[in-house]
């Protein structure tokens, strides 16, 4: 590929809309029939009295039945595959303290599909193979390190799989290697720079950083506009869930106004989370995506949960793929905190295990000097004690299973018994005062 | 030798005292002493008033967090240096003091406080022949 080319694909990246759907029904055929070999969606299908014949038309998407991450539960480990375990060369999973875990299996072609949709985004943002990138994402389970990995080197570029942690020797490489890539979470952006201050480095002056690319947590723009004033580089926000394969589903370009989600490779839906109707453009709803091209487990019109609407399908890039606005919350109560997803259940369950500690509990989030924090507010079950040791005691207790629980430390507060909110029916356990959802 | 006092859990919150002083209010109780000691995000209300069973029963009808804590109470003449005297001496048995604080009725110098060792400490409020005090003691000071 021609280094001034803006396009790594441009035999996809530049399909008028036309072309886009007339290649999406195309897939959508071959994808549902295909599914046919898992035996999760040949029953489906039967239950729904629907056959692979039926889907015609871009809108006969919406004549198949949703698929659930509870689906991905109850199909664990290897029950939703449309491929034989022989044929699947890598398993990510997700942790699974509120159940099963769910499992997302590929086949060497949907890794290298994987690999071209991260390599597309980079190329778009400027990337080339004279640059150095480097990946401060965690690695192994997380989709966030072997994916930029695999796609960095796609790409062509140097690519070093610094990991996350250890601010000290991140900036280093970044120094003595001469990146001018680098991914990470935004909280974790925020802290480099910090560190860099702390050492007397000068981002600017002493590294030859030019493109940021940043998600995995949500983040408003004001915090993406400090993060480019900190570095002195543009800030690029990345899409991407396990589900899908990882990062690479949407991304944005240099204009920065919303993320292409590449039709090529997902239709993309957006419905009330109420009704599940679609919503008109400009709207906000759940997003629904189908797979087009993945072999080992393609999934039909998957409920992600999070919320964004349409902004266009139109750009001054000369893409003409759909362009979401950044996520703007979830419609179940998974909390997405420095890129790892927490369920409320999960600290209620730790909580129970303290009797001294009520039923009653509400975490509160935050955004303090762009990090995200995470208040725990928890009844005590009564006084049971005058000595405050031991009330600070549970506190540091409380916290340290928590942390174990949700690799991050949350501030837990000890409230009296009664005086959190009790809502009617489903109690409100999270309130989230992030600015990205303001 | 020891009287209860209220120690009772407050959210560091405004209002949430007022709660508790409304409670004693309508009941008629009467508070003779008590402390507010907090960290950044609660207190511990520590109070000695009279009829404390009562007390406590209505505050925890009340939906308040509390619990009933024996303390101990000496009486001390009113004059310098006599809580230094005390406290010297449970320093020497190597008796440390939770929490203490002290207040005047008619004239008279009362210290509440919390050990770390209840047993010991009873042994040495009766060696020591330090005048300690009941509830029906302090009831009747506060009503003189």
């Amino acid at each position: 590929m021609d280094d001034k080319s803006p396009y790594l694909h441009p035999q996809f990246e530049t399909l008028s809309r036309e072309e886009i759907e007339k290649l999406q029904v195309e897939r959508l055929q071959a994808t549902v029939r295909h599914c046919m070999n898992s035996p999760f969606y040949k029953k489906r299908f039967e239950e729904a009295g629907l056959k692979p014949e039926d889907i015609k038309s871009l809108a006969d998407v919406r004549k198949i039945p949703f698929t659930t991450k509870q689906d991905l539960r109850e199909t664990y480990p290897f029950g939703m595959a449309s491929v034989p375990l022989r044929e699947c060369v890598r398993l990510h999973s997700s942790s699974g303290t509120t159940g099963n875990p769910t499992v997302i299996l590929h086949t060497q072609k949907d890794l290298d599909e994987w690999a071209n949709q991260v390599a597309r985004n980079l190329w778009m943002v400027g990337l080339r193979p004279d640059d150095v990138f480097q990946n401060s994402s965690g690695y192994g389970m997380f989709t966030g390190g072997l994916g930029f990995q695999y796609g960095a080197e796609r790409l062509g570029m140097l690519t070093i799989p610094a990991a996350a942690g250890n601010s000290l020797r991140q900036i280093k490489f970044m120094t003595d290697f001469g990146t001018t890539a680098l991914h990470a979470v935004p909280s974790y952006v925020t802290r480099l720079y910090e560190v860099m201050k702390d050492n007397g480095v000068d981002p600017r002056r002493d590294t030859k950083l030019k493109v940021l690319a940043i998600g995995a947590e949500p983040h408003s723009e004001e915090q993406r506009k400090r993060i480019e004033n900190m570095l002195g580089v543009k800030a690029y926000n990345s899409f991407g869930m396990s589900e899908m394969c990882g990062p690479g589903v949407g991304f944005e370009c240099q204009e920065q106004n919303g993320l292409h989600f590449w039709e090529d490779y997902y239709i993309v839906e957006i419905v009330d989370p109420e009704t599940l109707e679609p919503v008109p453009d400009g709207e906000i709803g759940e997003l629904v995506l189908t797979t087009l091209c993945r072999e080992a487990m393609p999934l039909l019109r998957y409920r992600t949960r999070d919320l964004t609407r349409v902004l266009g399908r139109s750009c001054p890039c000369g893409r003409n793929h759909i362009r979401l606005d950044r996520m703007r919350g979830r419609s179940d109560d998974m909390m997405v905190l420095r890129g790892v997803n927490i369920f409320p259940i999960q600290i209620e369950k730790i909580l129970m295990q303290f009797k001294e500690l009520g039923s009653n509990y509400l975490i509160t989030l935050t955004t303090d000097d762009d990090n995200d924090n995470r208040t725990v507010e928890v009844e005590i079950a009564d006084m049971f004690t005058d000595d405050y040791g031991r009330l600070q005691q549970l506190t540091k207790d409380v916290t340290r299973a928590l942390k174990d629980e949700i690799l991050l430390t949350p501030h837990v507060k000890l409230v009296p018994k009664g005086s959190l909110p009790v809502s009617e029916g489903k109690a409100v356990r999270v309130v989230d005062k992030r600015k990205v959802y303001q | 030798m020891t009287v209860q006092q209220l120690s009772i859990f407050i959210e560091n919150k405004s209002g949430t005292l007022l709660k508790v002083l409304e409670v004693l209010e309508e009941a008629k109780i009467q508070i003779i002493a008590s402390t507010i000691s907090d960290t950044v995000d609660y207190g511990i209300y520590r109070v000695i008033c009279s009829d404390p069973s009562r007390a406590y029963l209505l505050l925890k009808e009340a939906g308040i967090s509390i619990t009933l804590t024996d303390v101990f109470a000496v009486e001390l003449e009113n004059k310098p240096g006599q809580a230094a005297c005390a406290m010297k001496i449970f320093a020497q048995a190597g008796i440390s003091i939770n929490y203490m604080y002290s207040f005047l009725v008619h004239g008279k110098g009362i210290l509440i406080f919390r050990t770390s060792d209840t047993e010991k400490s009873r042994e040495v409020i009766v060696l020591n022949k330090m005048t300690s005090i009941t509830n029906d003691i302090l009831n009747s000071l506060a009503e003189e």
